[in-house]
């Protein structure tokens, strides 16, 4: 394997490997906030509030993931 | 592929200090808040009743109340500071949505030091004949430095205001010799203290930089429409960065400042 192939392998690997933890990550937040909604619906902003944040944590390790491999493929 | 650059490029130089595109849009887009804060104050202090006026503060209205149930008490004194930093990122995340920024480009200017001499000899001289262009702006949320220092305010704030309400007390968190477990999460909370940085920074970059990319590759493979659904939802990203940047500032003050147990 040269040198190039291994960068393009190693770009698709961090970022398809580094998505699959968070994508689990938010599909179990917003099927738990979903819940929360259904036995308390008063509480949706609130609910919408930790949702979002809670989100934003899981997603910013698919960032990274994603930061790693636009390193690799742009310089 | 077209062309993508990672870092921000020299747009032109003052001495030998360079000016690069993102700083360009960061002082364009503070110029813009200035302005429309300059006039709100004068219309709001005239009392006249205008849409501008009504628009502005229902805005700033509809985001006190977002930060109300967080920082309770201390809202006040915090809601300026938060308030800019959610209004800079929201612009500057939009800002690079913008038709024209990033598409309209200039020659790059010459620098004016000393390694250009080696530079030029190692470069190939078929390299040389070709002009090479610079984008003239370029959303300033794309541009890792940016970030950095809007992560590094954060984080001061999140300190100084840890120091302000509970004194040395403060430090307590970290260093803690009471019993050995609380000394080894102490160390932990030390650690995830400083990866808030790196988190901010690199969130709010890759989200937008991300974001330009896929654009800039959608048109590329389909050039008509297609990338018009990704518009609406970049814009739609850049809002929740904005909103996650301040909102999760205000969660890590409010927990600076809880009395520790």
């Amino acid at each position: 394997m040269d040198a190039d192939a291994a960068k393009l392998l190693a770009t698709a690997l961090a970022i398809g490997l580094g998505a699959l933890g968070p994508g689990i990550g938010i599909g179990i937040i917003g099927g738990k906030a979903m819940e929360a909604l259904g036995r308390n619906p008063e509480a949706e902003s609130s609910v919408r509030t930790g949702m979002i944040l809670a989100i934003a944590f899981a997603e910013a390790i698919a960032i990274y993931a994603l930061v790693v491999s636009l390193i690799l493929k742009f310089t | 592929m077209p062309h993508v650059s990672i870092k921000p490029e020299f747009v032109f130089f003052i001495k030998n200090f360079g000016i690069t595109n993102s700083v360009l849009t960061s002082s364009i887009i503070v110029l813009l808040l200035l302005i429309v804060g300059l006039i709100f104050s004068q219309q709001t202090s005239q009392g006249k009743k205008s849409t501008f006026s009504f628009f502005i503060r229902f805005i700033i209205e509809k985001l006190y109340t977002t930060f109300k149930p967080i920082l309770e008490s201390k809202t006040d004194a915090l809601f300026p500071v938060l308030a800019s930093l959610f209004f800079f990122i929201l612009l500057s995340n939009w800002f690079g949505l913008l038709p024209g920024v990033g598409s309209v480009t200039i020659k790059a200017p010459e620098r004016l030091s000393i390694e250009k001499p080696i530079e030029e000899s190692i470069e190939e001289p078929k390299e040389k004949e070709k002009i090479h262009r610079v984008p003239l702006l370029r959303g300033s949320t794309a541009d890792l430095n940016t970030t950095l220092v809007l992560a590094l305010i954060a984080f001061g704030l999140i300190q100084f205001y840890g120091f302000k309400e509970l004194g040395i007390k403060y430090l307590g968190k970290f260093i803690n010799f009471s019993n050995p477990i609380s000394f080894y999460t102490g160390i932990l909370e030390l650690i995830s203290e400083f990866s808030k940085i790196l988190s901010f920074a690199f969130r709010l970059f890759g989200n937008i930089f991300a974001g330009e990319v896929l654009l800039a590759v959608i048109a590329f493979l389909i050039p008509v429409l297609a990338s018009f659904p990704f518009l609406v939802l970049e814009v739609f990203v850049g809002f929740v960065q904005a909103v996650v940047f301040s909102m999760l500032t205000a969660v890590f003050i409010s927990s600076a400042i809880a009395k520790h147990h």
